[in-house]
């Protein structure tokens, strides 16, 4: 039904954005109800062991405080439940907070104080007095290497074991062979806006304004764990300041809060500390992963080889999918991929931007730079000569790939073929300038979602799902959809999201929203124009009466006629004739058949400069081109952000962020000083583009989504730019200037 | 009425420090604030950290008589105490600058600032930028340029920017880059922030004369 004036496709302001840069978007922790109590978390001074006494005597007398709650004193929880996602168990802990005396990380929850202001409950946590029984801790991949085991999936959805030819075959009788093993460090989201939960209960009914990308989950955790039915819950989040990963099903902060309001019968709210983000809302796990590349002389690859070993916490199952895009990325009769896992007594880890994918293809692109090293091959040449013109690890087409074009017009922006291949031989003025690229992919991804459309008699459509704005634009892009789909002005649809009483919409992660929600509003918009149709076609009083439906076009706010244009009708009017003030519809969305037909990738090609001062070799990067695939690109202006948000979050994992571990498994930095995140000084020219052919076979508007495509091989294309700066092959990031002296 | 008449020199200084976490906060009050550490027993004195005292702040030119303990900061006045919460707390450190706003047209981390250190000056927060529903032309240009994605960053980043142009900084793109380096964006908005930045400079520089 997308007329010429279709609103898909333009670069359109946010529609929040007058009210995030007035100040007026509110965000979990800023709602105020009355009688508002506030509440701080206590955290283990150890990393494993044992509560043995809490004494909280002088943090009850202190001024102003309404409850101190440990194990002992906690209103009952159960389990978060096990079935939160359509196959496997949810990769997050189980075990509700507080549960019992056990320590298995350092920065755990181990009582919560609550009092009348913040500062008051701040004051009164830090005189609750912990004693503890240390035991030993495991604090590293090697040590605990020996207990490793095989992880087969990833959230059930992605197989982390394959095997395909004969690769031990292959790399014995290789022209070319490379085997290294590649590093990557524990790494944390911060978004910007912390955890943050206000709790209120009413009677046995309770409300949570969270910090959630997942308001449905949320509410199903929270009425598991506190016993009640989901109608008794409501998840309420209009705006999340950043989240890459994190806030989704829960988090600590949440179920604490509602605990804790519950404890002291008044709505609570609980924000997490700066410091308590690095031990009770997830991260992205250290991994260690072995690659074993073999090709004939001219670079045609024969085998493939990536074992990856990543770590979990002991309260949960989470395991970094390292491999999954080497299974399919190149063409290679020869391939294995497996992924282990160890516990550490560290923090649950969780998603990160691009999860299995960034580390991943760090470790897989780095090693196919080295191999065009070794095989005297341009890696861009290298990576055309392998491209997968099908999926062979599932043998099935691809839905809509154009990673060709990507690297020909990534090779042509950048002007790659300006470079001298060989290592230090490139300078600006003393400067060394390295020149590297990767191949960058992420699949399309695509949940079941619901959605509803009203069209009123005003002239103008409210449509809904319970989906979030997290920075991705699902306000704008949303509306967009749904504006195409009615035929009306964008600025007369309006988008709710972010309230567990909407529709069913999945998290929002796996880049996913517009694929799945945009489904699930298209469909809703068209059983809401189907309606119209008929309200027109059956009335006498419009100019449309007995007209086919399928002679009948929706433009501007009106039902037209596609053989007389003059024949139209306005959807006021014909809603004011049939004396009703809307009609609605709402509709579900869900993946069909296409899904065993064709495998769904959204690629891209990333290329690096960097510029290091050979005698303080810090690491700049002065240039990055991108060009990207994936599908149908509905708003490019804030598509071009998500890329840019991607693509400078992937130059702090290559050169910046750590994550860093004391040997007694404390958390050394974990500040926004000290864990060191890109700033503006560091930012220079990042030129985004795309090739945005839509993808039909995926969904109606033909998006594959984008927030996850744009960090994918940026690590390796700084490394690859770095050894062809300095002729030094950094194989663990970040790569700091340490590294390169 | 300034705001070292207003803390008692009796006041327990531990347990004022203990009731702002980290060094950070200490350092800023110790600046502005001269106590005398005296007692030793975490016994809350009549007047001090956990009492509430009178404080006028005049935020974006309105007057607020709160009653606030010393120790809380300007940021959790502006948003617990008046429900202003355009100014976010980000890390609550002066490590992100997501609480940047401007007293007396500096730039200031409202973490990092006590609510009574700013008793008869002038503050200024995102909420006070626009001209009723007149946006101020940084605000424009940041809609314009997609200088944002979650906004989380986004009053902080505006109020930086609104001081800098004030301070008549930000003359060039390496300038503006170093100078914002204080606020942080995770998001990754910096490239669109820049051309917002240095639009709006551009125009201010043609409307003069
Ligand atoms: S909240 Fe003040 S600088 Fe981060
Ligand atoms: S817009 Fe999200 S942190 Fe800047």
């Amino acid at each position: 039904m997308p007329e010429p004036r279709s609103p898909l496709g333009q670069p359109l302001d946010r529609a929040d954005g007058v009210a995030k840069v007035t100040g007026r978007a509110k965000y979990a922790a800023e709602f105020a109800p009355p009688d508002l109590a506030h509440a701080v978390v206590v955290t283990s001074t150890i990393t494993r062991g044992r509560v043995t006494a809490c004494d909280t005597a002088a943090a009850e007398k202190s001024p102003g405080v309404l409850a101190v709650i440990t194990p002992r004193t906690v209103p009952a929880m159960k389990a978060v439940p096990a079935d939160l996602l359509p196959k496997g168990r949810p990769p997050i802990e189980l075990r509700p907070p507080l549960a019992d005396e056990k320590v298995s990380h350092f920065g755990q929850a181990v009582a919560v104080v609550v009092a009348d202001t913040f500062e008051r409950a701040t004051a009164a946590a830090a005189r609750v007095r912990v004693t503890y029984q240390a035991d030993e801790p495991a604090l590293t991949l090697e040590e605990a290497e020996p207990t490793a085991f095989e992880a087969e999936t990833f959230v059930g959805r992605e197989d982390l074991k394959h095997r395909r030819g004969d690769v031990a075959r292959a790399l014995a009788g290789a022209a070319v062979k490379l085997e290294a093993v590649y590093r990557t460090p524990v790494e944390h989201h911060n978004p910007i806006e912390p955890a943050a939960t206000i709790a209120e209960w009413d009677g046995d009914s309770l409300t949570l304004h969270d910090s959630s990308r997942w308001v449905h989950a949320t509410r199903r955790v929270a009425a598991g764990v506190f016993g009640l039915s989901p109608e008794k819950v409501r998840v309420i989040c209009p705006f999340i300041g950043g989240a890459f990963g994190s806030k989704g099903f829960t988090w600590q902060q949440n179920l604490l809060a509602a605990a804790a309001a519950r404890h002291v019968k008044r709505p609570v709210k609980l924000v997490l500390t700066r410091q308590q983000m690095f031990t009770l809302a997830g991260r992205r796990p250290e991994t260690k992963q072995a690659v074993a590349l073999a090709a004939t002389k001219d670079g045609g690859l024969t085998a493939v080889r990536h074992a990856t070993m990543s770590e979990t916490s002991p309260l949960a199952d989470f395991v970094e999918p390292c491999g999954t895009l080497s299974k399919h990325l190149y063409s290679c009769p020869n391939v294995e991929v497996t992924h282990r896992v160890v516990r550490l007594n560290r923090s649950s880890p969780v998603f990160m931007r691009g999860p299995g994918e960034t580390p991943g293809s760090f470790a897989l692109e780095s090693a196919l730079d080295e191999l065009a090293v070794a095989a005297g091959i341009d890696p861009l040449v290298l990576r055309l000569k392998n491209h997968a013109d099908r999926d062979e690890e599932k043998d099935r087409p691809w839905s809509s790939k154009h990673l060709k074009e990507c690297y020909r017009r990534g090779d042509e922006r950048f002007g790659w073929a300006k470079r001298d291949p060989k290592p230090r031989s490139m300078r600006d003025g003393n400067l060394l300038v390295g020149w590297g690229m990767a191949t960058a992919a992420y699949p399309g991804i695509r949940m079941e979602a619901r959605a509803k459309v009203r069209v009123t008699a005003d002239g103008r459509a409210v449509a809904a799902s319970a989906a979030h704005e997290i920075g991705n634009g699902a306000y704008t892009v949303l509306a967009q959809i749904a504006a195409a789909a009615l035929g009306l002005p964008v600025d007369r649809v309006r988008f709710e999201l972010g309230d567990s009483d909407l529709p069913f919409a999945p998290a929002t992660g796996a880049s996913q929203t517009t694929a799945a929600v945009g489904s699930a509003v298209t469909a809703a918009a068209v059983e809401a124009m189907a309606k119209l149709v008929k309200l027109a076609t059956t009335d006498k009083a419009s100019p449309l009466f007995g007209i086919a439906v399928d002679q009948l076009a929706a433009r501007e706010g009106k039902l037209v006629s596609r053989a007389d244009g003059a024949k139209a009708d306005a959807f006021s009017d014909i809603l004011r004739r049939a004396k009703l003030k809307g009609v609605e519809a709402d509709a579900t969305a869900a993946p069909g058949e296409e899904k065993e037909k064709f495998s769904f990738l959204s690629t891209g090609a990333q290329f690096v400069e960097v510029k290091i001062d050979p005698d303080l070799p810090r690491v700049r990067v002065t240039r990055v081109v991108g060009v990207y695939d994936p599908g149908a690109v509905l708003n490019p202006k804030t598509a071009r952000s998500q890329m840019l948000g991607g693509i400078l979050m992937g130059l702090g994992a290559a050169l910046l962020e750590e994550t860093v571990y004391d040997g007694r498994g404390l958390v050394v930095n974990p500040d926004l000083a000290d864990y060191r995140l890109p700033v503006h000084a560091d930012t220079s020219d990042i030129d985004v583009s795309f090739v945005n052919e839509p993808d039909r076979h995926f969904n109606p508007v033909g998006a594959r989504g984008l927030g996850e495509l744009g960090i994918s091989g940026i690590g390796a294309a700084v490394a690859n730019a770095v050894f062809h700066a300095t002729g030094k092959r950094i194989r663990d990031l970040p790569i700091t200037p340490e590294k390169l002296l | 009425m300034s705001p070292d008449q207003d803390i008692d020199s009796a006041a327990d200084r531990r347990e004022f420090m203990e009731g702002v976490a980290v060094g950070g906060i200490g350092v800023a009050f110790a600046a502005a604030l001269p106590i005398t550490a005296t007692a030793d027993e975490p016994v809350p004195p009549a007047r001090g950290p956990g009492q509430p005292v009178p404080v006028k702040l005049n935020v974006n030119g309105t007057d607020h008589d709160l009653k606030l303990e010393p120790r809380v900061t300007l940021l959790d006045a502006l948003r617990e105490g008046l429900h202003l919460t355009g100014s976010k707390k980000g890390c609550d450190h002066g490590q992100c600058g997501a609480c940047t706003v401007l007293v007396d047209g500096r730039r200031v981390n409202s973490c990092l600032t006590l609510a009574v250190a700013t008793v008869g000056r002038k503050v200024q927060t995102v909420e006070g930028l626009a001209d009723g529903d007149v946006l101020h032309p940084l605000q424009l240009a940041f809609i314009k340029h997609d200088a944002f994605q979650c906004g989380y960053c986004t009053p902080g980043q505006l109020c930086s920017a609104a001081g800098l142009l004030k301070e008549g900084r930000a003359k060039s793109d390496d300038e503006i880059r170093e100078e914002m380096s204080g606020n942080i964006c995770r998001c990754g908005a910096y490239p669109n922030i820049l051309v917002a930045v240095r639009e709006v400079r551009q125009g201010a520089l043609k409307e003069k004369p």
